[in-house]
Formats: C-alpha cells, sequence, structure tokens
C-alpha cells in the first residue's frame, strides 16, 4: 500500500517532497494510474496535485495568459480568454479523450506526460508555450519545445515540478487550426494530428505560417521549411501541395497498434491541404 | 486512513487505504455495484459516478480523493419506487440492452443535461463520446436522451448555462 498526499499548497507540497523525494506526482491520474495498474511504475508513494491551488486557474496578465498546471482540461475549454485567444488549443482540447477524461485531466499532465500524441502539444508548440517550473528553491522558465525530449522524456528534475503554462497574448494568427486523425472521434489516441496557426492577407497571401505535428515522431515534429515553402504565396491547394514533400521528409513516424509509419506521414502530409478550406475568406477561428 | 465525504446524500466515513480505487471501495467497501468495472484504464465510462456532480471515472480515482468530496452513484440518482427522469427514458425508449453500460450512461447523460439542458444529437454522441455499449445501442439511447431533454424541459425549464 501507497500512502497517498493530497496538499493544499506549494508549502505543504515541498514539505511531503523532503520527505518522499521519490514520490510520483498526479493531477487528473488518467495517465499515472492506468500505468501504476498495469504494474509500469512503481513509486513508494503518490502525491496528488488536484487541490493544490496555487497551480490552478487561468490568469489574464498584462502580455501574458498564464494557465495553472493543474486546470483540469474541461476548465480550460470552456475558458472565455482560452476561447478568445487561443482557438487552436481549444480545438485540441475538445477532440482530447472524453467529457470524464477532460474532467480529471489537466493541462501539466498532458505535457509531462510527453506523449507524442498529446492532444494540447502541437497546439503549444506553434503557441511557443514557455512552462513555469517551480522547486522549493525557486523557478525557472523554459520552452516547450525544449522541455519534451522524448516520449514520456521531460527536463523536470527531483523536487521540481511544472506549475505553469504562459502563452504570449499578441499572436496576431487570425486561422487557428488544429485536426486529430484516429479510429474514432472520442476516446481516440491520435494516429496523426496537425496544428496551425496562419495569418492570411485580404488578397489571400500567406503572410505568415505556424505547423506543429503530433503522433508522428517522438516528440511534436516542427518543420520550418514546411512553413517557409507556404509563406508568401497563395492559401491554395496547389503550393500547399508543393509543402507535402518536405513535411514526409521532417517525420520520423513508427508502426504500432493503431498504424504504420508509412500510413503515418502520409497522413501528416495530407493535413496540411485542410489549410485550404480557411482560403475563401473565411479567417474566422471557429 | 479515515475518509469522509458525501455518499449519494449521506455523509459517510471509512477506514481504508488511501490508494485503494473508488470502483473498488463502492462496490467492495460499500456494496453499491452500480458502477461497473470494465476497462480499468479510463476507456469506457462503466465506472462513471458524479464528484461534486461532474463525472468521473471511478477506476482513475483513489479513495484519498474522495475526502470532502460529495459523490453520486446510479443508486443515488432515483430509486425502484420512484425513477430519475433521465431512467424513465431510458426504459421506455428501450435503451437498455445488457445494462452493463447503463449505470455510467445515465450518470454521464445528467453531467450533459445539466451542461446542456436541449443537446443535439450530435452534441448527445460527443457528450457520451467516453461511454461505450457493446451491445451497439446507440441510437436508442440517444434517443432516450433526447426524451429525457425535452421532458425536463417541459416541466422544469431549467436555467440554461451557455458556456
Amino acid at each position: 500500500m501507497r500512502d497517498v498526499s493530497l496538499p493544499r499548497s506549494l508549502e505543504e507540497l515541498w514539505g511531503l517532497l523532503d520527505r518522499e523525494s521519490a514520490a510520483a506526482l498526479y493531477a487528473g491520474g488518467t495517465d499515472l494510474l492506468v500505468k501504476l495498474r498495469a504494474g509500469l511504475e512503481d513509486p513508494p508513494a503518490l502525491i496528488c496535485l488536484e487541490r493544490v491551488g496555487e497551480l490552478k486557474g487561468v490568469q489574464d496578465e498584462l502580455d501574458e495568459v498564464w494557465i495553472g498546471a493543474a486546470t483540469t482540461l474541461s476548465t480550460l475549454m470552456e475558458d472565455p480568454i482560452i476561447q478568445r485567444r487561443f482557438q487552436v488549443l481549444r480545438k485540441g482540447l475538445e477532440v482530447l479523450g472524453s467529457p470524464p477524461v477532460r474532467h480529471m485531466g489537466t493541462i501539466g499532465g498532458n505535457i509531462v506526460t510527453a506523449s507524442p500524441a498529446g492532444d494540447t502539444l502541437p497546439a503549444l508548440y506553434v503557441l511557443g508555450a514557455q512552462l513555469e517550473i517551480r522547486s522549493k528553491d525557486g523557478s525557472r522558465v523554459v520552452a516547450i519545445r525544449d522541455f519534451i525530449v522524448g516520449p514520456g522524456q521531460v527536463l523536470l528534475n527531483r523536487g521540481e515540478i511544472l506549475a505553469g503554462i504562459r502563452l504570449r497574448k499578441v499572436q496576431s494568427y487570425a486561422i487557428h487550426h488544429y485536426e486529430k486523425v484516429g479510429r474514432r472521434k472520442s476516446q481516440a489516441c491520435a494516429i496523426a494530428s496537425m496544428a496551425a496557426l496562419l495569418t492570411v492577407s485580404d488578397s489571400g497571401v500567406v503572410e505568415a505560417a505556424r505547423l506543429a505535428w503530433g503522433s508522428v515522431g517522438p516528440t511534436v515534429v516542427i518543420c520550418r521549411e514546411a512553413e517557409a515553402a507556404i509563406e508568401g504565396k497563395p492559401l491554395s491547394m496547389e503550393s500547399l501541395k508543393l509543402a507535402i514533400p518536405l513535411v514526409e521528409k521532417a517525420v520520423s513516424p513508427i508502426d504500432d497498434i493503431r498504424a504504420d509509419a508509412a500510413y503515418r506521414r502520409t497522413v501528416a502530409g495530407l493535413l496540411l491541404l485542410r489549410l485550404s478550406e480557411y482560403s475563401a475568406g473565411t479567417c474566422s477561428a471557429q | 486512513m479515515k475518509i469522509r465525504f458525501v455518499l449519494n446524500g449521506e455523509t459517510t466515513e471509512l477506514d481504508v487505504p488511501g490508494d485503494r480505487r473508488v470502483v473498488d471501495v463502492l462496490r467492495e467497501d460499500v456494496g453499491l455495484t452500480g458502477a461497473k468495472e470494465s476497462c480499468g484504464s479510463g476507456d469506457c465510462g462503466a465506472c462513471t459516478i458524479l464528484v461534486d456532480g461532474e463525472s468521473r471515472l471511478s477506476c482513475l480515482m483513489l479513495a484519498a480523493q474522495l475526502q470532502g468530496r460529495r459523490i453520486t452513484t446510479i443508486e443515488g440518482l432515483g430509486s425502484e419506487a420512484q425513477l430519475h427522469p433521465i431512467q424513465s427514458a431510458f426504459t421506455q425508449y428501450g435503451a437498455v440492452q445488457c445494462g452493463f453500460c447503463i449505470p455510467g450512461m445515465v450518470l454521464a447523460t445528467a453531467d450533459l443535461l445539466k451542461r446542456n439542458p436541449s443537446p443535439s444529437r450530435e452534441q448527445i454522441r460527443r457528450g457520451l463520446g467516453g461511454n461505450l455499449c457493446r451491445c451497439t445501442g446507440y441510437q436508442k439511447i440517444v434517443d432516450a436522451v433526447q426524451a429525457a431533454a425535452s421532458r425536463s424541459a417541459d416541466h422544469e425549464k431549467p436555467l440554461r448555462d451557455d458556456k
């Protein structure tokens, strides 16, 4: 039997970590408790972060929006600031798991679990999310792309936690897009996914593009070459098609129970073509 | 570990290991077998309960997390003498086949209708997306949820939550 602690503050959490530094931390439990049951992890104690007030909520700050790492996915999905400014993230949340999973799971958990298929991750990459890492001794900030280093692997030292996510408010992209290809709509782990932010001029030319793919590499894949290839050109099937070989080259998918690598590579490229649906002046972020 | 919470309206105190799964506490320690275990990994929704009114999976919650919460299981939603309107609709529309998924379906519906009192069929499908029925009786389940929604709209006129 393992002790389960539910600290109510960071102060209390640091005390618990002092006493049991190898304790496993969780918030929603939708990943960790599955692994424990399967015998994949065997921590001496558990600390549940669901009641640490300092790790929850969405704060509208001067230039940034701060999201507490233990904020549930459903709270975030319904948050007016997220809906107004970060539709790409809302779209990722909307197709993550199922309602009860979103009521339990947290954004911090989705990041730290670092699944290549994590549905908030491509959005957080294109938004350039900065992560606030805290410990008893202080805090540091790291970009999400530097924090996640492999499947399930993040640069978190013992005694450190992911406390919050910072998103820059000034994001001029009018088009926010996320699409996941899975075997069904709910409860599907992505076979391949793509998040995109685009700015398109009145004459239909792509002025800026940010693209990120999930489930087609050990971490989220970004592809500057593909971004550059569609920038400066009309948002059309023809110009998007030209970028497909660049995407196919950038990704490094694997075969697994959901799909084989070749299929994933093909889908990753073809996901680009969906962006053409935004060309007819339909620049709303819906 | 001593845990105090409200279970189906009654203050309950238990002395159980903090890392015991809530589905085991409910079924084996308390004797409420409405919440079912099927996948044990959050994929099927058979173990759905309401925690402070919100649907959660009791196979992915530990006993310690019950502390101070208000828990509703299917046993607390209606009674045999007086079914909850969602339960009546499920029986009237033939939404129940083997019945194993139904406690979860009914509680997930309660959560859905609280958030969206008059959902479209598409919204119902999404709202119940975490609950699997292997008899594949989804059409009648969706019919029943629609009927339950229109009945409560007729009788209660609940306040719209625009979220």
